[in-house]
């Protein structure tokens, strides 16, 4: 019981991560129906700017925090003006393949300025280790879970309750409609990105702190697994996209914690594999009919 | 208070609108009708500034709308109905009626044309906070209209209103149309329901192929020969 509860607490927080990822993959979808590929090195950009704010700037976490929020939200914004916004219209394999070169260029580009190797990401506030019986929760775990319902709570808010969420919402489901009321459909999609890039730098700086090594190709892997538990979840789907990102970190490490760390990745891709055969619309997916 | 000068539009290699010219004056209804594929939803869209014209100008209240962007036209008093209603499934009623006065900023006017709406639509009013997906036909048919009037347009283009309704849905939807056009709004109405249509329309025109074959009142076209073979059923 003990090992559970322990691996559940690991879980969660690896969970909490691939969450925050997972939102910008569906959230970018959900709009533009795009597998925005490059989303993971948005995160590992994330991870950089928190990396150089804490040790070329000596600020703490929480300007850390904030400041890779913004900087990868406007990094979000220029990639889709420059690289997806030319191929609206163009067919999605399109705009898929050049996802792919943006994440290349990403990742190339950041080998060339920060270089290639690992870097140490700086322990910018004091971890203890609490018990909880015999469990142990480290000060990091509450910090990276608390930022991420945090941020979670208020993204919530933001697509149900304010005017910018519901013009998201109706361009998601019917872009000319939604220019019918006038919604300046390109400036929502430009906030749709901004929105998901963002929770993607909050991650890649938790991250961060959480593992305390950084590289350029760090945002590969945790970038497939985030998009595996958008799709778990249902594509396209917020709620989804949370659930299927605790549940993917959960599984991840209760395979490492009670098989073997070799299968974890495996099991990854198997639950991809089993979701699409068994509910390709995700788990919270659901087949939309049309009236007429 | 709306002309169309020439308008051509293109998609692709296939032209949808060859030349059309219309005109509607303020406090009219101004019935479009058509068969299937004649350009009547281009034509409005075109206006909306959803599709490219290759050709033409459309003017409305003396202003060219030839650059104007969609939000912009929305803005300066034109709001569609789209066929096919394209409500916001996944929005409650309420939510699509706030859709609808997405470039209003006058908060306490936009919570009185609420009301205005639940009372001009009751039924809306009993299925507020429901998903709009869920709703019948004909409420798709009530709040589509109401997530325009939430706009204030001067100007009201309807693209087939009665499509998939039933003969009394139709007659309510329809008087509702009349009952708007007296309160002030103008309305430009597809249609393929053109009995309905002339019965309700001051002047109508007649599309055929991208192109407008005949004008005149809605008595006048009703009672032509033409129109009744081809329109009417006899």
């Amino acid at each position: 019981m003990t090992q559970f509860l322990q691996q559940m607490i690991n879980g969660l927080s690896l969970g909490s991560i691939y969450a925050l990822v997972a939102l910008g993959y569906t959230m970018v979808y959900g709009i533009i129906k795009l597998i925005n590929f490059a989303h993971g090195d948005i995160y590992m950009l994330g991870a950089y700017i928190g990396f150089i704010v804490t040790t070329k700037l000596g600020l703490g976490f929480v300007p850390a925090l904030l400041i890779s929020m913004v900087g990868c939200a406007i990094i979000g914004m220029t990639i889709e003006r420059i690289a997806y916004k030319p191929l609206r219209h163009a067919t999605r394999i399109t705009a898929l393949i050049t996802a792919i070169g943006v994440s290349y260029f990403l990742e190339a580009g950041t080998q060339r300025v920060m270089g290639a190797g690992v870097q140490t990401f700086p322990n910018v506030f004091v971890n203890e280790t609490i018990m909880l019986g015999n469990v142990r929760i480290s000060t990091q775990q509450i910090v990276i879970f608390v930022v991420t319902i945090t941020l979670m709570v208020a993204l919530q808010f933001l697509v149900n309750k304010t005017k910018i969420g519901r013009a998201m919402r109706a361009v998601s489901v019917d872009g000319d409609a939604a220019r019918l009321m006038g919604v300046n459909v390109n400036a929502v999609i430009s906030f749709t990105f901004a929105i998901g890039s963002a929770l993607a730098g909050a991650a890649g700086v938790l991250v961060g702190v959480y593992y305390n090594s950084i590289n350029p190709l760090m945002g590969m892997l945790p970038g497939i697994k985030a998009f595996i538990a958008a799709v778990f979840g249902g594509i396209g789907i917020i709620p989804g996209a949370m659930l299927g990102g605790f549940f993917i970190g959960i599984v991840e490490t209760m395979v490492a914690g009670y098989g073997s760390s070799l299968w974890k990745d495996a099991v990854v891709y198997i639950i991809l594999i089993l979701i699409l055969i068994i509910k390709p619309a995700g788990l919270l997916g659901k087949n939309t009919k049309e009236k007429v | 208070m709306l002309q169309v000068k020439d308008l051509s539009v293109h998609y692709g290699m296939i032209q949808a609108l060859r030349q059309v010219s219309l005109e509607v004056n303020e406090g009219e209804i101004v019935a479009l009708i058509g068969a299937n594929g004649a350009g009547k939803t281009t034509l409005l869209h075109a206006i909306s500034g959803l599709v490219k014209k290759s050709e033409g100008e459309i003017i409305f209240l003396e202003n060219s709308l030839n650059k104007a962007t969609a939000r912009s036209i929305v803005s300066s008093g034109i709001t569609q109905v789209p066929e096919g209603r394209r409500i916001f499934p996944d929005m409650s009623v309420a939510e699509n009626l706030l859709m609808g006065a997405y470039l209003r900023k006058d908060k306490k006017g936009i919570e009185e044309d609420m009301q205005k709406v639940y009372e001009r639509f009751p039924r809306l009013n009993e299925r507020k906070k429901q998903l709009a997906g869920t709703l019948s036909g004909g409420e798709q048919q009530m709040l589509a209209m109401g997530r325009a009037l939430m706009a204030k347009p001067k100007l009201l283009l309807l693209d087939e209103p009665s499509m998939g309704l039933s003969p009394l849905l139709v007659k309510e939807i329809f008087s509702i149309i009349t009952e708007i056009n007296k309160q002030g709004t103008t309305v430009l109405l597809v249609e393929q329901n053109a009995r309905m249509a002339l019965q309700i329309a001051d002047r109508a025109y007649v599309m055929e192929t991208g192109k407008i074959v005949l004008s005149g009142t809605g008595e006048e076209l009703a009672a032509s020969d033409e129109i009744k073979k081809a329109y009417l059923g006899g």
